[in-house]
Parts: structure tokens; sequence; C-alpha cells
């Protein structure tokens, strides 16, 4: 037995999908946090599956995550349909309601948020709404976990005895009720041939906007013709348009199932709180000073204050351990090698980027309180009209602001934007808003290298990425993505206060996430190197790296960045290394220089600040990892257009580095 | 008069959505139909866009969509009162 569930944006779909299941999917109070249908089985019944979809306002297929939903409810025709309405917004959450009751699926309203709505004072009638609805209606609250059982039982009795909703007709006697009863009457038989709910099918055609189903209908020229005859009376005799009309027609219907049912709150509590943090928040003179000082804070903690110093713990740890196991190993009498592939390989390698594990946790935690406050829906609000000037709307700056923790869900998110333009562009900015994996490469060299500017680098170089990234839209914006950015209609959700499991949860998934790749793709890539640097082609030791079969393979590539001030054949592999895991680099420099004191040290013998600077450049703004344009291909639909991007941030880099190195030659000298 | 040309703070009843295609289906789904109370709460910094109140919520659109909507304006003493439609 399979479950949609189906419900406005933010209105707490993928917090019931996590109670239900059990799993752990991102939550966040914002609208249209889940892009992707995800599917469980219910805790405690094996063979009762559901599935969490993106929100979505109407059946419309606008933008490419609302097709999600779209396509999943119409094609998979699920056994029931839990529709999730927010308590607190229920006017608008019912009109979606409406148009899932003509599907005639067995379905159930969880009508969720009530704790906020009975702690404001307000009541709902569950029996009248659900006599007046025509399916039953279960009160929730997902984040208290209340009402979740009964829901449950509610939902499998009526997907097992195939309950259909009762009620489907919303008009009242009028010219809309006329219309809808002559169409249905003249598609009958194609709705019913074709598979396609009757009422559902009678509706789209008034909107006229998914041409899927109409086709599907295959109506003659006749019948076509007399349906839009009969939508011309209509619109004449009551005196609004089809869509118009029509909507009228469900939002009134709305208003009688209310009235005497929903005793609304005077005054929310949540609402109330809201509009004062606003009054700061997006507050005309501060709010775009106050966005820049969040980030800047954010930064300032993650690097400086709490992820760096959980991180020198960590360091000090890490370090500790390598000193104990090399000396044992030494002790013990190990073979050269063997020990060489241990202290050499896994410390310098793995071992180096695992102690950023705290920063990048750090940073993540950050941005998950940007979202799960509902502050990232205002920096939206605040920042649509600068977007515009690069050919954008607010809602890019989501994917991007995702995107400092990591380009694979940042790529994703752009599914929420409804022009394939702003989709394609903001796809392509992404990866220029640095990611948190490539925080060990700035870290370690910007202490190697400017210890007393370290952080002025660092922030120096994600400026430098925004601003790049903003050249590069400025320039897709009056040539290949020429047009007008979308129109840009959101809600602003109440602040809420975010809740520490989900914080926890995604903060456990994070960590998990990188020590993963740590112990896979960086090992992985990591004995690669070690052992490709250590033997030769006759898999003979080498005496000095100069010899191995790395060394050769690098030196081929290593005169393109001899221009940029960094022609050493262990940097330019370190690179290449760079696109499988962007920690890579560092853990990559770390093996193949194995100096005495660590990667830093070999880093300040192996470059210059001219070169450094260069190189921070060019890691700053190449090409996205591996995993990264995989999920760009995915998104754009095409290989080569995926790999199209590759190329071209490539280029970009070099030529950053290029002009920077010569910049940094006329300054430093 | 239009709804982008209403002052901060004040209301109005919705008579007329123009606008076309997906962004008026949009407008209608959120509830922006003709008889529905609407509210300006505050512009963006920038001048635009518009943060508006309606059915009990807060929508954010462009300035040049509010454009699209013809409303009348009404006198209204009760400071949260922008919900459902006007009788
Ligand atoms: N007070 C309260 N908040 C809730 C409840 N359920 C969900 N929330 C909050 O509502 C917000 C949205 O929850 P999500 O589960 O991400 O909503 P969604 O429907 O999956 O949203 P999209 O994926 O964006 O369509 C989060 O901040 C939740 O913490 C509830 O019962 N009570
Ligand atoms: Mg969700």
């Amino acid at each position: 037995m399979i479950f949609a569930l189906v419900g406005n944006q933010n209105s707490g779909k993928t917090t019931l999908f996590n109670q239900l299941t059990g799993s752990n999917q991102h939550v966040g109070n914002f609208p249209g946090v889940t892009v992707d249908s995800k599917s469980g089985f219910i805790r405690g019944y094996r063979d009762v599956e559901v599935v969490d979809l993106p929100g979505i306002y109407s059946i419309r297929a606008y933008s490419n995550e609302e097709t999600v939903t779209r396509d999943f409810i119409l094609n998979e025709k699920p056994d029931g349909i839990i529709n999730i309405v927010d308590a607190t917004n229920i006017e608008r959450n019912l009109y979606l309601t409406l148009q899932l009751i003509e599907l005639r699926i067995p379905m159930v309203l969880a009508l969720n948020m009530m704790d906020e709505v009975r702690s404001n004072g307000g009541t709902v009638d569950i029996e009248m709404m659900s006599e007046r609805l025509g399916i039953p209606v279960v009160p929730i609250s997902a984040a208290k976990n209340e009402g979740i059982d009964e829901l449950i039982r509610v939902a499998y009795e009526t997907a097992s005895k195939r309950e259909i909703p009762k009620i489907y007709d919303f008009c009242s006697p009028g010219p809309i009720h006329r219309c809808i009863h002559a169409i249905c009457h003249v598609i009958e038989d194609h709705a019913q041939s074709a598979d396609i709910p009757l009422r559902f099918a009678a509706s789209k055609l008034i909107e006229g906007d998914d041409a899927d189903i109409i086709s599907r209908l295959d109506l003659d020229k006749n019948e076509l013709e007399l349906i839009d005859h009969s939508i011309v009376e209509m619109e004449k005799e009551h005196g609004l348009d089809r869509n118009a009309a029509l909507a009228d027609m469900r939002y009134s219907f709305i208003e009688s199932v209310c009235r005497g049912a929903v005793v609304k709150a005077r005054e929310s509590k949540e609402h109330l709180r809201s509009e004062k943090i606003d009054r700061v928040l997006t507050n005309k003179y501060a709010a775009i000073p106050i966005f820049f000082g969040v980030m800047l804070l954010i930064f300032y903690l993650t690097f400086n204050v709490i992820g760096k110093f959980l991180q020198d713990l960590l360091q000090s740890g890490i370090d500790a351990f390598s000193a104990v196991t090399d000396t044992a190993l030494t002790t013990f009498g190990t073979n050269e090698i063997a020990k060489s592939l241990v202290i050499d390989g896994l410390f310098a390698g793995v071992g180096s980027v695992l102690s950023f594990l705290p920063i990048i946790v750090v940073l993540f935690f950050f941005l998950s309180v940007l979202e799960d406050t509902g502050y990232m829906a205002r920096i939206a609000f605040v920042m649509d009209k600068a977007l515009r000037k690069i050919g954008l709307s607010g809602r890019s700056i989501v994917p991007m602001l995702i995107g400092f923790g990591c380009t694979v869900p940042a790529v994703m998110a752009t599914r929420t934007l409804s022009s394939d333009r702003d989709r394609k562009m903001t796809i392509l900015l992404t990866p220029f808003m640095s990611c948190s994996a490539k925080i060990p490469i700035y870290a370690v060299f910007s202490a190697a290298l400017f210890p007393d500017f370290a952080a002025l680098v660092m922030i120096g170089l994600y400026i430098f990425g925004i601003l790049v990234g903003v050249l590069a839209a400025l320039l897709m914006n009056h040539s290949m993505y020429r047009g007008n950015p979308v129109p840009f209609v959101m809600e602003l959700p109440n602040y809420r206060f975010p809740s520490a499991k989900t914080v926890a949860m995604l903060l456990w998934d994070k960590a998990k996430d990188f020590l993963t790749r740590a112990f896979t793709i960086i090992f992985f890539a990591t004995l690669m190197i070690w052992f490709f640097s250590t033997f030769d082609i006759r898999m003979n030791p080498v005496e000095s790296q100069q010899e191995s079969i790395l060394a050769s393979i690098g030196a081929l590539i290593a005169p393109i960045f001899t221009p940029l001030g960094f022609g050493d054949w262990r940097v330019s592999t370190s690179l290449i290394t760079g696109f499988i895991a962007k920690e890579s680099v560092i853990s990559t420099l770390g093996i193949l220089t194995s100096e005495p004191g660590g990667v830093t040290n070999a880093i300040a013998q192996l470059f210059t600040a001219r070169s450094g600077l260069s190189f921070l450049v060019f890691t700053l703004l190449y090409t996205p990892c591996v995993a990264a344009v995989s999920a760009i291909c995915r998104e754009l639909k095409s290989k080569l257009k995926g790999i199209g991007v590759a190329v071209f941030q490539c280029v970009t880099a070099w030529i950053f580095a290029f002009i920077v190195y010569h910049i940094a030659g006329l300054i430093i000298g | 008069m239009t709804l982008d040309k209403l002052p901060i703070g004040s209301a109005g009843i919705i008579t007329a959505v123009g606008g076309e295609g997906a962004l008026r289906c949009r407008l209608l789904d959120m509830g922006l139909i003709p008889r529905t109370k609407v509210k300006v709460v505050k512009t963006a910094p920038l001048g635009d866009p518009v943060e508006i109140r309606l059915r009990d919520y807060e929508l954010t659109i462009r300035l040049a969509d509010a454009a699209l909507i013809e409303i009348s304006p009404v006198t209204d003493n009760n400071k949260d009162s922008a919900g459902g439609t006007a009788e």
C-alpha cells in the first residue's frame, strides 16, 4: 500500500514523513525545501509505504519540483493521499485539498500545526469539517508527534476500504456549475477511457494549462469547440474569466466549510513575534547591513572561534596519535614501506583532512539555523531587487547560500526556481560560492603563507568567488541567457525556533557524510597517490619521488600551471585529485611533500606568497568535484552541458589566477 | 487603484486580478482573488518587492506584479483583520 504525502509548501510534510518512517530527511522553515520524492515504510507497518513529495499550491506544473508531485499523484496512482494542511493557514491550504478531492483517490486530511492553533486559543470543529469536506480529518502536530498514530490508523482504514471522498461538487448553482456539468457531460466517455477522474479533467479543461491531460482525453474538434463555447458563455454570465471564476468557486466553498467550523485565534503569538523580529531584520535601513553582518559573523565564528577551537583540539589528538603510531611501528621494526604507507600515506593524507570536521559541521550548523528560523525566506525578500540586477530572483539566493555548504544539494535546490533560465543561471553560479570542502585548502595555505592575515585571506576568497559569480551572471544575462527574470511570489513563513532534534540530526548527517568521504573517497585517493608516488613503473620503490610514476604523469600537465606560478608536478597532481574531492588537494600535498612539520611547512617551502595567492584563486574557481559535476549534469539533463560547466570554470579559474599572479607580482614582487 | 499604489499599512479589497499565464494562476492559487482583503505590510529595503498579508499569511510579490491587481481601498481600524473574503 502506498500513500502520497501532499500539501502546500512548508506545511510540515517532511516533518510528518520523518515521524512516520523514522527517517531523517531535511526539514526547514522555508517554502520549497523538499525538491524530490522520497519513500519510506511506516514504522510498525512493513507493507505500508509513504512518499514525501515537494510542496505544491495547486496541481499544476510550473517548476520542476512541482512537476515531480503532479506526476507522482497523477501517474503513480497511490492507494491513498495524506493531505497535510497547515491549520494556521487553513483557507489557502484547503485550496489544494479541493483539487485533490477531484482525483477520486482515498484521502485523509491531516490538520497539522494544531499545537500553534490551540496555544493561540483557536479551535477547529474536526467533525464538522470532515462532514463538509467528505473526507476524514485528523488533527495532528507533526513536530510534537501528536495524533500520528490516529492518523496512521485512519489512513490505513480509508485506503483499505477504498473510501473515495464523498463530496466532489464544490459549485453552488450558477454559471460555473452549469459550465462544469456541461463539460463533464461532453467528456464523460473520454475521461473514462483515458482513466482520468471526470471532475478533475473538467477543471483542467477550464484552466486549460495541462496540455498532457487535455491531449490524453483525445477530444475531437467538435467537442473542443463545444467545451470552449460553454466556457465563454460562463465567463459572460459570471463576469469573471475562467481561471478567476474557478478560483473564486473554490475559495467560496472553502469559506463555507470554515464558517462555524474554524474559530481563528484573534492574534497569533507566532505572527506577533515575527512582526517584531521583522521590524529589525527587514528594516528599511538595517536589513542589508544585517544580512552581510550575519554572513560575516557566521564565517568569523566558524573559522576563527568555535570551529577553529574544536579543530585545534582534534588536530592535536590526531598528531599525538600519529606520533604514537610512528614510534610503535618503528619499535616493532615494521617494514619501511608498510610504515610509509601508514605514516606518509594515511596520516599525512586522511589525517590532514580529518581535523576539518568541526569547522565544516559548525558551518552547516549556521546554515541550517538560517533556514530553520525562517530568516532565509527574508533574505530572499530583501535581496530580490539586487539579484534582479544580475538577472535572477530572490529565490536564487537560497541555492547560493546552501552552496557555501556543499554544491550538490545547492544545485538540487535550484529546482524550486520556476523558469528554466533562472535555473540554468543559478546552477552555473552556485559553484562560485566556495563549498565547505575547500576550507582545508584555504586554511592550510593561509596558515602557511599569510599567518598574520589568515582570516582576511579566507574572507577575501569568499568575496572574490561571489564577485566572479556576479560578473559571470552579468555576462550571461547579456549574452546567452537574455530574458526577463521570473515573477517572485513567495510565502514568508512565521519565524520559528529551530527544533534541536532537527538541527542535531542534520549535523550528524553532515558529519557522517564527511567521515564517510574521508574514509572512502579521500582514503582511496590517498592510497593511490601513495602507491604511484612510492613505486616506479617496474614496481621498485623509488629513491626520490621524482622518479615515480606519478611524477611523470604530473609533469605532463604541470606546464599548464607554470604561467600561474605553480608548475611543480606535485601541485598539478593535487589539483587533479581535487577533482575527486576538494579536501584531497591538501591530503595529496601532504603525502607528496612529507616534510617534517607537516603539510603547512611543505607549502611554505613549495609556494611563495604570490604563487600561493594565485593557487588559492585557482582552487576557488576551478571545476567543482565529481559529485557536484554529476549533480549538475543531472539537473541540466545533459552530460555535455554539465561537463561544459566544469570546463568553463577551469578556464575562468586559469584566467583569474593568471591575472592575480601578475598583479600580485607588481605589488609583492 | 492598483495594489502597488496602496500605502504601507493600509488595506484594500481586490476587485480584479490581471496578468496572464503562469503568474496569474499562481496569484489566484495563493488566494489573491476578487473580494479578498489584502494589506500592505512593508516594502523591501531596496523598494521592491512588497510584503502583503491576506488570508492570515504573508506573501511577497514584486511591485510590477502588484500593479496587475486592482483594489478598492478600505479604511481599517482593526489591525489584523486581513483574513478571508470581505462579506
Ligand atoms: N509548531 C509546529 N511546527 C511544525 C509542525 N510541523 C512542522 N513544523 C515546522 O514547519 C516547518 C516546515 O516543515 P517541513 O516538514 O520542512 O515542511 P514541508 O511541508 O516538508 O515543506 P517543503 O518541503 O518546503 O514543501 C519546519 O520549521 C517545521 O519545524 C507542527 O506540528 N507544529
Ligand atoms: Mg519537505
